[in-house]
């Protein structure tokens, strides 16, 4: 039997361009208080850092597509993309 | 006889309760069906309340889509079974794609607390029967994500098929005409407070007619769409068997949220 490995990785999630973003609105309306002007386009999104176990890097990486595609994201309003990490699982707690 | 209407309660669920009272206003028995259960024990509609499902975690309403209560709900629905979803309930069927569409934050930025007008589209869907005229409807709404997104060639889609069932309006049913508009809270597309799913058996809303059930609560025209819902249950609940909805097709080529999977 193959041994499991742990494998880290972060899903961003952010809204997909067109859509409306309020929050990244907010943030970019706030700036000009702190002297800053030249600063534009800011999106607010997520960012979600998972640890899977797997027996290789594809298997787990495709565990993540999944779990981004169906639970992470909004396909109809967001774009995910992921990215691996490297180190130990951070305790979660 | 009386009609058995379901109420899901979902963890975190707060409308629940009012829309027992509503359904038993109309004259249907309400029960109780917990999300863990995967069973509807013999409702002849089932209505997803408002509140915060499972915390509103991630998304408001994508942590209710796993339970096993909306399993059977989603089996019920694609067998014509009657689903009404209000508020929180509404974005549980749009992440279940049980509705198209999407609720996203308010353009505003802000929880919006407060009576709006929306306006009936069509009076010929089991949840607008009862109604004898287009006329405005006075409804509170209590959200914070409740602005209706889809694409533009989907909702152009949507409103073909007669899918916007409910348009946020101006006191004296004049139609929101941008997003901006006082009358619509949010910043819904199209002035979009509600929808159906392609066949007409499954409808969300944001606004709350639990909350506008009767007169001291300062308005009881959310019973139109209770009462619609309760006697359309009923015809149903008498003709056991009968084929109600037949699903139609999505157009070839068209996206399908429905099927997401």
């Amino acid at each position: 039997m193959s041994q499991l490995s742990v494998y880290r990785f972060a899903v961003n999630v952010l809204p997909k361009p067109g859509i409306l973003d309020p929050q990244g609105r907010a943030v970019e309306q706030g700036l000009p208080h702190l002297g800053i002007h030249e600063v534009r386009d800011v999106r607010v999104g997520r960012r979600v850092e998972l640890a899977v176990e797997a027996v290789d890097a594809a298997a787990a990486e495709a565990v993540v597509h999944r779990l981004a595609e169906e639970l992470l994201s909004n396909p109809l309003i967001e774009a995910y993309a992921i990215e691996a990490l490297a180190g130990e699982p951070a305790a979660n707690g | 006889m009386t009609v058995r209407v379901g109420v899901v309660v979902f963890p975190g669920s707060n409308c629940d309760r009012d829309t027992v009272h509503a359904l038993s206003l109309a004259g249907a028995e309400p029960v109780e069906l917990w999300h863990e259960q995967a069973s509807l024990e013999g409702a002849a509609a089932v209505v997803l309340p408002g509140g915060f499902a499972y915390g509103d975690y991630l998304r408001a309403g994508v942590i209710a889509r796993f339970s096993p209560i909306m399993r059977a709900v989603a089996a019920f629905a694609a067998d014509g079974g009657l689903v009404l979803g209000i508020c929180n309930g509404f974005q549980v069927l749009a992440e279940s794609g049980l509705v198209p569409g999407a609720l996203l934050r308010n353009r505003s930025l802000r929880f919006v607390c407060r009576e709006v007008t929306v306006v009936p589209e069509r009076l010929d869907l089991p949840f607008t029967r009862a109604l004898p005229d287009r006329r405005p409807l006075r409804m509170p709404v209590a959200h914070g994500e409740g602005a209706y997104f889809a694409d533009d060639a989907t909702l152009d889609r949507i409103e073909a098929e007669g899918g916007v069932w409910v348009r946020y309006a101006a006191a004296d049913g004049t139609i929101a005409s941008d997003p901006d508009d006082p009358a619509n809270p949010n910043g819904s597309l199209r002035a979009v407070a509600g929808v159906t799913n392609a066949a007409g058996n499954v409808a969300g809303l944001m606004p709350h007619p639990e909350r506008a059930a009767e007169p001291i609560l300062g308005s009881a025209d959310g019973m139109w769409i209770v009462r619609s819902l309760v006697e359309s249950a009923a015809e149903r609940a008498n003709a056991p068997g009968r084929p109600v909805v037949v699903p139609a097709a999505p157009p070839a080529g068209a996206q399908a949220p429905e099927a997401r999977p």
